[in-house]
C-alpha cells in the first residue's frame, strides 16, 4: 500500500519537471535571458560608475579646503540641487530649467546641422563627380575649414542682425565641412562597376545620385555627419555664449557672471550627456541606414 | 543577311600625357544572331577592352561596332554584360538588384505585376529565385554571378557579354554555372560573347572560339569554328575527338604560336 503511493507520488511529480523546463526554454527563445542581460549591463555600467565614484572623492578632498576657489561636489549638490532635480521647471523668461535650456539649443542645432547636411552632401557629391569641381573648390573648402567656429561669429550678427540666426549659422558652416569631405571621398570611391551598371541601365544623373551614389557613399556620409553634430555641439556653446539668449550656452556666462559656480558644473554634466547622446544617435542611424553597405 | 554584329577594323589606344599605347589593331569580326562566341587570349591581350567596347563603357580609338548596321559608341541594357566580380549593389537584396534593371529598361512598357512576374521568371531561370529576399552578401560567389546573370538576362538584351564571369569561382561552382549558361543558351537563343582564358570552357560552350594574340597592339590571330551538336554534356565530351581537336588547336595557339610574353604586360 505504502509503496503504490510512493510510486503515484513519483509518477505525479516527473510530468512537472520537464513541463517546467520546456516552458522556461520557450521563454528563453522567445525573449532574451534576463540573467544574460543583467550581466551584459553590469559589465557594462560598473566600471564606469567606480570611475565616476573614485573622481567625484578626488574631487571632494581637492576642493574641501575653505581657500578652495572652486567648489566640491558636495556644495555642487547642495546649492545647485534645484537643477538637478528639476530639469523642466519654467518660471518665465530666464528662469526655465536646464532641459529646457537644451532643447532650444539642439533646436538650433537641427537647424544649422540640418541645412549643412542637405547642402554639405549635394556639394560633397559635386566634388566627388566632376575632377573640375574638386580642382577649384577643394583648396577653397579646405582654408576655410580651418576658420575656428566663432571667428564667423561677428560676420553672420552684422549679416543677419539677429543672434539666433547668426548662432545657426554658425553651426551650419561649422558641421558642414566634414560632411562636404567625407562625401566627396565617398563618392569618389565608389567602385567602377557600379559606375558601369548605371552606364549599362542609362540611369540619368537623379537616378544615379539617389540609387547607387548615396547608398554607396553612406558609410563615408555618416562618418562626416558624426564629426559634424560634434562639431555643432561645440559650436553652439560657444557660440550663445556670445549671443545670449536662452540657451543652455548663455545660461553658463550668465551663471559664470553671477558667481554661480555650482551652476556651471551642473551645466557641464548636462551639456556633455546631451553631445554624448547625440553622437550616439548618429551613429545608431548610420548603423541602421548603412547596413549591408560595408559587406562584400 | 548582314551580320548582326559587326566589329568594322576597330583599333584601341590609351593616351596617358605623351605616351600612346596601342592595345587593340585592326579587329574585324562578326557574329551571327543567337551565336556564342568565346574571346580568349593570356592576360593583358586586351580582350576585356574588347568587351568594354562592344559594351559601350570604353569608346574605340577608329573603326566601330555595327549592331543591326546601327552604330553603337555609348552603353545601353541591349548590350547587358555580366562583371568579373558579380557587381550587384550590396544595399539591395537580389530582387531589388534585378528591380533596378527591369524598372530602368521595362518601367513604361511593363505593369507592376507584369514587372514583377518577369524578374520571378529571370530568377527562375536561374534557379535563384528562393534567395530572392538575400542580400549579396548573404550568398555564395556562385550564386552571385547566377543573379548577375538574371539581373543581365532581365534587360531582354539583344546581345549578352560575359566578362569572364567564372573566373573567381571554384571549379565545381564553375561547371554548374557553365551548365547553367549552356541551358540558358539553348532556351533563349540568346547572342553571346564571352571572354574566357579557360579552353576547355571555351571549346565547350561555344559556336566559334576567338584567338587574341599577345599584346601590345593585340589583334584576332585564328578564329575556330566548333562543330559539335548541342545540347553538349561535359563527361561525354571528355573523351570526343571533335572536342579534343579543338581544345588542342586552341591550346597550340596559345602556347606554342602566341606564348605568353611576361614583358607584354
Amino acid at each position: 500500500m505504502s509503496i503504490q503511493t510512493i510510486e503515484d507520488t513519483t509518477v505525479k511529480a516527473f510530468p512537472a519537471k520537464p513541463a517546467a523546463v520546456i516552458a522556461f526554454t520557450a521563454r528563453a527563445r522567445r525573449r532574451f535571458d534576463p540573467l544574460a542581460i543583467a550581466g551584459k549591463l553590469a559589465s557594462a555600467l560598473v566600471p564606469p560608475i567606480i570611475v565616476i565614484a573614485l573622481m567625484l572623492v578626488v574631487w571632494q578632498i581637492a576642493c574641501s579646503s575653505p581657500t578652495s576657489s572652486l567648489p566640491p561636489p558636495t556644495q555642487v549638490w547642495n546649492e545647485a540641487y534645484d537643477l538637478i532635480a528639476h530639469p523642466f521647471f519654467d518660471n518665465g523668461p530666464q528662469d526655465i530649467g536646464l532641459a529646457w535650456r537644451v532643447l532650444i539649443s539642439l533646436q538650433r542645432v537641427a537647424i544649422g546641422f540640418g541645412l549643412a547636411a542637405i547642402v554639405g552632401v549635394a556639394l560633397g557629391a559635386l566634388v566627388g563627380q566632376s575632377i573640375w569641381a574638386m580642382r577649384g573648390l577643394d583648396p577653397v573648402f579646405q582654408i576655410l575649414r580651418t576658420v575656428p567656429p566663432l571667428a564667423w561669429l561677428p560676420l553672420s550678427l552684422a549679416a543677419f542682425r539677429d543672434s539666433s540666426p547668426s548662432a545657426i549659422f554658425v553651426i551650419f558652416i561649422t558641421s558642414i565641412w566634414p560632411i562636404i569631405i567625407n562625401t566627396a571621398v565617398g563618392v569618389r570611391n565608389i567602385p567602377e562597376d557600379y559606375r558601369n551598371v548605371s552606364r549599362i541601365l542609362r540611369l540619368n544623373q537623379f537616378e544615379f545620385f539617389v540609387k547607387i551614389m548615396v547608398p554607396a557613399a553612406a558609410p563615408y556620409i555618416f562618418t562626416g555627419l558624426r564629426i559634424g553634430i560634434g562639431l555643432s555641439w561645440l559650436a553652439i556653446v560657444a557660440a550663445e555664449m556670445l549671443t545670449g539668449g536662452v540657451g543652455i550656452g548663455f545660461f553658463i556666462w550668465d551663471a559664470w557672471n553671477s558667481s554661480r559656480l555650482p551652476d556651471i558644473i551642473v551645466a557641464l554634466a548636462y551639456i556633455g550627456v546631451t553631445g554624448f547622446c547625440l553622437d550616439r544617435l548618429v551613429a545608431a542611424v548610420g548603423a541602421f541606414v548603412t547596413r549591408g553597405t560595408t559587406a562584400k | 543577311m548582314t551580320a548582326y554584329l559587326k566589329l568594322d577594323h576597330i583599333d584601341k589606344s590609351f593616351t596617358r600625357g605623351a605616351q600612346v599605347s596601342e592595345v587593340l589593331k585592326d579587329i574585324r569580326l562578326t557574329i551571327d544572331k543567337g551565336e556564342f562566341v568565346s574571346i580568349i587570349g593570356h592576360s593583358g591581350c586586351g580582350k576585356s577592352t574588347l568587351l568594354n567596347l562592344i559594351a559601350g563603357l570604353t569608346k574605340v580609338s577608329a573603326g566601330a561596332v555595327l549592331l543591326e548596321d546601327k552604330e553603337v559608341d555609348s552603353p545601353g541594357p541591349e548590350r547587358a554584360v555580366v562583371f568579373q566580380n558579380h557587381s550587384l549593389l550590396p544595399w539591395l537584396t537580389v530582387y531589388e538588384n534585378i528591380n533596378l534593371a527591369v524598372a530602368k529598361v521595362f518601367g513604361r512598357t511593363k505593369s507592376k505585376a507584369e514587372r514583377h512576374d518577369w524578374i520571378m521568371r529571370n530568377l527562375d531561370l536561374v534557379q535563384m529565385a528562393h534567395a530572392k529576399d538575400k542580400r549579396p552578401a548573404e550568398i555564395s560567389g556562385g550564386m552571385k554571378q547566377r543573379v548577375g546573370i538574371a539581373r543581365a538576362l532581365a534587360m531582354e538584351p539583344k546581345i549578352l557579354l560575359l566578362d569572364e564571369p567564372f573566373g573567381a569561382l571554384d571549379a565545381l561552382t564553375r561547371a554548374h554555372l557553365q551548365d547553367a549558361v549552356m541551358d540558358i543558351h539553348s532556351r533563349l537563343g540568346s547572342t553571346t560573347i564571352m571572354i574566357t582564358h579557360d579552353v576547355d570552357e571555351a571549346v565547350l560552350l561555344s559556336d566559334r572560339i576567338v584567338m587574341m594574340t599577345n599584346g601590345p597592339a593585340a589583334t584576332i590571330g585564328e578564329v575556330l569554328a566548333v562543330p559539335l551538336a548541342r545540347p553538349r554534356r561535359r563527361v561525354e565530351l571528355s573523351s570526343d575527338r571533335t572536342f579534343l581537336r579543338c581544345r588542342e588547336a586552341v591550346l597550340k595557339f596559345l602556347y606554342e604560336r602566341h606564348r605568353f610574353v611576361e614583358a607584354a604586360e
